[in-house]
């Protein structure tokens, strides 16, 4: 019981300084990052499924209703879909980040993590790098997808590249707000529920799927709106062409209330987390 | 700041907790000196959790204060997370993740180096026998095995004080054994240890001191045996198999017993203390069941349990409000182990049996008996056997 010694401590009951604090918070949550990456190379199904259900949905669209809805682009429905979709796949990305929170809090995990010496934002912070990192790979996979069944970026290779980008910054703010309904709620299955019942009706009432102006006149008023249309309307412009400068300011400023409401509503569930 | 030798390793005064109109916990006392352990002894929602969660600063107390290492639970809660080690009621691992990357990790966030974290986890999974398991995912453990690895979990920072939280419940009897041999282990290597049960053989077991928590509140405190002297005397127990009768049972004895007659109605059995006169109650009980013609199996004479003084202590069981009650029974009642010349009408041998008990009830659980043996098996062999 003595051959190891504990590195980097404090003096005894002594505050570690600030440096230390936030070399730690780095290193913690580096550790959790792999420790969640770590789960998903033992249990690679986790990621495979993730992968497949916004695959399919990309399919489903493409061939079963695409030919149903009339789109302005000369590349057909599968151009209009691509932004829509990949946004969507962000933003249902972060069902695993509630469920996977939800379950380490009633398996427990949590406590023991919170009982720890350890930076109190790491979980949060390992939880949502690597979920971010899985959601980008997951978004890579479905643009390839989009791609072996005729979408093209029309707009260049930097713009392209601004998408992903813009989708995964997206992705990362609905991630806080998964991260705060997981902690908050606590409970897998209620998590899940509530899941479907906000990410839903947001993706799809947005312009991700069809043009706005196919819906009725009330829905429109909502569906223009919203900030995932905007997200999508900026990523659509960034793939295929037209004003992009409007609906990014949109776009940003909804992200950044985003960013200020979910994370310290996020750290504070975790902090109370029971 | 810095703890000193004379000082309890925990000091709680008046801690009190509500959550919205529930009171968990009602101002409760504790003092744990170091390198002893205390058992905490209570039924589900006596306020066990929330104390330990309040002492391991995962709840803030509405009121009191507490003191871990010499360091406040609230105002230094970061130094009481450098002593403490938490091994919770379940068991708080990665399923996914081998037994070893699981005690890893946790020495990484310990900020051990890899090479310290590497060799820590090697070194426990071999104290908690999990070596040959180390490189299966946890998934695949065993409950009792998950368990383990959640304990080592908690002792990768060499914590000088350790809680935990009901760490056999849900156990099987030998995997719940097994628990209690590492955790005397550890105790041996001068470890503090608060430990919570709703067993009261475990925390007779275990403990140096036991408190008794019931709806928030501290209702008793002391040594195991100071507990049970506070019932003055042994315990006289039988079971009635007739149901109907058992009203004429408690009422042939009542001129003996001291306090009311307890009556079990899941079981059947009836206890009933009898203070100092041991034997030659016994046999009045016989006399008198017998002239009243109940019928009764396992007449007893015991020392009391911890059982008793709980019961005495609320006048509701221990367990009357966690899980189902059935397991208690065979566990601890070991001294009804060799009933067979005391069933029913066997007059003469009650001072036989009564030896037998009274050599037995100190340890009340008396770890040679099989654990999963149950009373009512014991004695149908016995009712064989005669």
């Amino acid at each position: 019981m003595t051959a190891t010694t504990m590195t980097a401590t404090a003096a005894p009951g002594g505050e570690p300084g600030l440096l230390d604090q936030a070399r730690w918070a780095v290193s913690d949550t580096l550790t959790i990052t792999r420790r969640n990456l770590l789960v998903w190379m033992r249990v690679p199904a986790y990621i495979v499924f993730t992968v497949i259900q916004p695959v399919m949905f990309v399919l489903l669209f493409r061939y079963v209703f695409g030919g149903a809805i009339p789109v302005p682009y000369k590349g057909g429905y599968v151009e209009f879909l691509m932004p829509g979709i990949t946004a969507q796949t962000a933003a249902f990305a972060t069902f695993g980040t509630a469920i996977a929170l939800a379950q380490e809090l009633q398996k427990g995990v949590i406590d023991r993590l919170r009982s720890m010496p350890m930076a109190r934002s790491a979980v949060l912070a390992g939880r949502l790098v690597a979920d971010t990192g899985r959601m980008l790979l997951t978004i890579l996979i479905v643009i390839g997808v989009g791609y072996a069944t005729g979408f093209r970026f029309e707009n260049g290779f930097g713009l392209a590249v601004a998408m992903i980008v813009l989708a995964t910054v997206f992705g990362l703010a609905i991630c806080c707000i998964s991260a705060y309904t997981g902690l908050a709620i606590g409970d897998e299955e209620s998590v899940q529920a509530f899941g479907l019942i906000w990410l839903f009706p947001l993706t799809f009432l947005s312009s991700a799927f069809v043009p706005i102006s196919s819906m009725p006149g009330w829905l429109q008023a909502f569906a223009n709106n919203q900030p995932v249309t905007y997200v999508i309307d900026t990523m659509r412009a960034m793939a295929l062409g037209g004003p992009i400068a409007a609906n990014m300011w949109k776009s940003a400023a909804w992200l950044v209330g985003i960013f200020i409401v979910f994370v310290p509503l996020a750290v504070r569930a975790y902090r109370r987390a029971s | 700041m810095a703890a000193n030798g004379s000082q309890p390793a925990i000091v709680a005064e008046g801690l009190v907790k509500s959550f919205g109109e529930v009171k968990a916990l009602r101002g409760i006392d504790l003092s744990v000196p170091r390198g002893t352990v205390l058992g905490v002894l209570g039924p589900n929602g006596a306020g066990k959790t929330t104390a330990v969660r309040i002492l391991t600063t995962l709840l803030q107390p509405d009121g009191g204060r507490a003191v871990v290492e010499g360091h406040d639970v609230v105002r230094q809660a970061a130094a009481v997370r450098r002593s403490i080690g938490l091994s919770g009621q379940s068991a708080a691992i990665q399923e996914e993740l081998t037994g070893r990357q699981n005690l890893e990790i946790i020495g990484r966030l310990y900020h051990l180096r890899w090479p310290d974290a590497r060799s820590r986890a090697a070194e426990l999974l071999q104290q908690f026998d999990l070596a040959d398991a180390a490189d299966r995912a946890a998934k695949n453990y065993s409950g009792g095995m998950q368990r383990r690895l959640d304990l080592a979990a908690s002792l990768v920072g060499r914590p000088k004080v350790l809680f935990l939280d009901e760490p056999t419940t849900g156990l099987d009897p030998r995997s719940r054994l097994g628990m209690w041999d590492i955790i005397r282990s550890l105790v041996s290597g001068g470890t503090t240890l608060l430990l919570t049960t709703q067993y009261l053989d475990e925390a007779d077991e275990l403990a140096d001191k036991i408190v008794v928590i019931d709806h928030g509140l501290v209702i008793a405190a002391g040594t195991a045996e100071e507990l049970k002297s506070r019932i003055g005397g042994d315990v006289l127990e039988f079971t009635v198999p007739d149901r109907g009768r058992v009203s004429t049972a408690v009422a042939a004895i009542a001129r003996l017993a001291e306090g009311d007659p307890h009556v079990d109605a899941e079981t059947g059995v009836i206890s009933v203390g009898v203070g100092g006169r041991g034997s030659e109650a016994l046999v009045q009980a016989v006399r008198d069941l017998d002239a009243a013609g109940v019928e009764t199996r396992g007449l007893a004479l015991r020392r009391p349990s911890l059982d008793d003084v709980f019961l005495a202590l609320t006048g509701h069981a221990a367990e009357d409000e966690g899980p189902p009650g059935g397991r208690r029974r065979g566990r601890r009642r070991t001294g009804s182990k060799d009933t067979g010349g005391n069933d029913t009408g066997g007059n003469d041998t009650g001072g036989n049996d009564t030896g037998g008990n009274d050599a037995r009830g100190g340890d009340g659980s008396g770890s040679g008996n099989g654990p999963g043996s149950t009373k009512a098996s014991d004695m149908d062999t016995a009712r064989a056997a005669s």
